[in-house]
């Protein structure tokens, strides 16, 4: 199948902390912290490339093209997707300022329309602005039905229909979906057996989480084909529906921790000051 | 003057707590610029949750019957149609994975601008500020809505749940619209997992485990008692549950569930800031870790330097002598 995957580049979640607001508040300011694919978004097309291959026999079976809408740069983000087995690259050039949720949900369309895939697969969710919207946006501007905090796919009717398992506050969700459809995945997406597509044996298990590019991959990807494209090229609306006026650190918890010598004192401190019996 | 529609999460045919956060937000919005609000019960047994919803001081409470088994597709199309033909100038729920997953779809039907996950709220004759953590929690954005209509899910710790008003509010039945996506989704089931304990969202105490609980044994013989000893819900971080500890839905963090109970008690976790942003907004922190080096030293109060093991089965053993006593 054809699957389309969006990707955005975000500054490093583990330096997630060290970011600063600048003087005036305007922006949030990123300077000096590393840029990696949005983890989610890496899950994505590490279940695409799953989707898209029979393992045991180390067989390609459809096309995965890689998309993002951001700065120049994120081309090099693009290529690391590619690295790791996508087949083509897309970049949407903007400012970052750009990149509100109805805005890339609109170019996404626009690229759906032009692409036309089976399926686009993509994260529930930024790790930099946490919105986690983008996905539901697309599927209901498209009209397409979508499953969204996916944690397992498997394939029937020769891939038309997904049956996916969505993780939710109570549980565990079925769903089945006819494809052209919206998927956006969770975590537990990258585990072992979360992926079956009927080419790769039921029985395969995957390493845990996405897959490194070889050496190899890294070679190939150097000559795998990015189109670059200017956002007003798509000709998608790029009027924000909200604006983010001002940014502030939020308040540093007050006190200071206390390091306890023994159980006892710790029963002492739940009951005394926690009052938690 | 903005009127507000609170769509409520329905649960088995009645309205799940977590409706009233944002009963709570409409109540401020309405208050705030002189307009009404109203709450749509919708799903299966919507009839009987309006019941429930209609304590709340609404203008009206709207019921839309809907078959067993939500996905967006089924919902979305009736309450775009429900928030046009009443005018309504901001909708919202709670930042559940229900409201998570309907929102934005909504939203888009609406043409609306969507701000997820909200923390607080400034609105009065001069327009609606919506405040909402981002990178974690590590920063705080001031939001404006450009549309005419704005929609909205708010963040169940940020928002406490509304207070009964007295009076009723009258019910109104709603009719379903279904559109042709819907077709191709079908719901097949729901599996609920099912516990004694409080829910996690709500508990005044949650005792979490991480991956230094070791192993799916040790979290019921070990956290699960001093959990039960306290009253608490059990919580837990993604390596606990990747590595099979336990199941998804007690994950706590920035992609799990957030909490902000009176007490957490953190065993065996690092405190990576993937986790703290679920939980940093608790009361008292606790934390049992053999590592005082640990993270999680950052932003806890009390720290019990031991091998959860041995600390955390003699401490339930202490608490409940001293319940006793
Ligand atoms: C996109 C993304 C989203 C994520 N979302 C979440 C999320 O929502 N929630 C979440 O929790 N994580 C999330 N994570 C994962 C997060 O980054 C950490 O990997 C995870 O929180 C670590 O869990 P942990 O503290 O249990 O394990 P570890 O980091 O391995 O820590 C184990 C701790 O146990 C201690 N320990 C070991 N043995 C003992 C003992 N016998 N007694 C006492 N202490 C002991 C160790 O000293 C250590 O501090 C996410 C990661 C990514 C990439
Ligand atoms: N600028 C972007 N370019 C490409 N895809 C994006 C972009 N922003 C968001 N997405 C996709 O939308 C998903 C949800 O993002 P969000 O709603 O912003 O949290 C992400 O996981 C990506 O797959």
């Amino acid at each position: 199948m054809k699957i389309l995957v969006p990707l955005k580049r975000v500054c490093d979640p583990d330096n997630a902390n060290k970011v600063k607001v600048s003087g005036d508040g305007k922006a949030v300011t990123s300077e000096g912290l590393e840029w990696k694919p949005n983890p989610f978004d890496e899950y994505a097309v590490e279940a695409a490339l799953r989707l898209n291959e029979n393992a045991a026999k180390n067989e390609k079976l459809g096309e995965i093209v890689v998309c993002s809408i951001g700065v120049a740069d994120v081309a090099q983000t693009i290529r690391q997707a590619l690295a790791m087995g996508a087949d083509r690259g897309i970049l949407v050039t903007a400012d970052d300022g750009a990149l509100e949720s109805t805005v890339v949900a609109r170019a996404l369309k626009a690229l759906v329309e032009k692409e036309k895939p089976d399926l686009v697969l993509m994260g529930k969710q930024t790790v930099d602005g946490d919105s986690n919207a983008v996905g539901q946006m697309l599927a209901e501007m498209l009209g397409w039905p979508m499953a969204t905090f996916v944690a397992s796919i498997s394939t029937s009717d020769g891939g038309k229909s997904l049956n996916v398992k969505r993780e939710v506050d109570m549980g565990v969700v079925t769903l089945k979906v006819t494809t052209p459809a919206v998927v956006t995945v969770d975590l537990r997406i990258v585990s072992p057996e979360a992926v079956k597509n009927g080419a790769t044996p039921d029985s395969h298990k995957y390493n845990e989480g996405p897959r490194y590019a070889s050496l190899k991959g890294i070679m190939q990807a150097k000559k795998k084909k990015i189109d670059q494209l200017e956002l007003p090229a798509l000709g998608s609306d790029a009027t924000p529906a909200t604006t983010y006026p001002r940014f502030e650190l939020p308040p540093a918890r007050s006190g200071s921790c206390t390091f306890v010598e023994s159980v006892d004192a710790l029963v002492d401190k739940l009951k005394n000051q926690a009052k938690a019996f | 003057m903005t009127d507000v529609l609170v769509v409520a999460e329905l649960l088995n045919g009645e309205a799940r707590k977590n409706s009233l956060s944002a009963v709570t937000l409409a109540k401020k919005i309405a208050e705030g610029t002189s307009g009404a609000f109203d709450i749509l019960s919708i799903g299966a047994g919507a009839k009987g949750a309006a019941a429930t919803l209609a304590k709340f001081g609404a203008r009206k409470v709207l019921s839309a019957e809907m078959a067993e088994g939500y996905y967006a597709e089924k919902y979305a199309p009736t309450i775009a149609e429900i928030v046009k033909n009443g005018g309504y100038n901001v909708v919202t729920a709670c930042a559940s994975s229900y409201g998570k997953d309907l929102m934005p779809r909504l939203a888009a039907r609406l043409q609306a601008g969507n701000v997820s996950d909200i923390t607080a709220v400034k609105a009065d004759g001069s327009g609606i500020t919506y405040i909402r953590p981002m990178f974690a929690g590590n920063a705080m954005a001031e939001v404006k809505v450009n549309t005419p209509i704005h929609v909205v899910t708010v963040r169940q710790t940020e928002f406490a749940a509304a207070a009964e008003a007295g009076g009723s509010s009258p019910i109104e039945d709603v009719a379903n619209i279904v559109a042709p996506s819907s077709d191709r989704v079908q719901f097949v089931k729901l599996e609920v997992a099912k516990s004694e304990r409080p829910d996690l969202a709500e508990a005044a105490i949650v005792v979490s485990g991480g991956r230094g609980v070791k192993s799916s044994e040790n979290f019921k013989n070990v956290i699960e008692p001093l959990a039960d000893a306290l009253g608490a819900a059990v919580g837990t971080t993604r390596a606990a549950v990747d590595a099979g500890y336990v199941s998804g839905e007690l994950q706590v963090g920035q992609t799990g569930k957030i909490v902000a109970p009176n007490l957490y008690i953190a065993c065996g976790i690092s405190g990576a800031i993937q986790h703290l942003a679920g939980m940093k907004g608790s009361k008292v922190i606790v934390a049992i870790n053999k590592d005082q080096e640990a993270p999680i030293a950052q932003i806890a109060d009390f720290f019990l330097v031991a091998d959860l093991l041995k600390a955390v089965p003699e401490l339930t053993e202490k608490i409940k002598a001293a319940k006793a006593s």
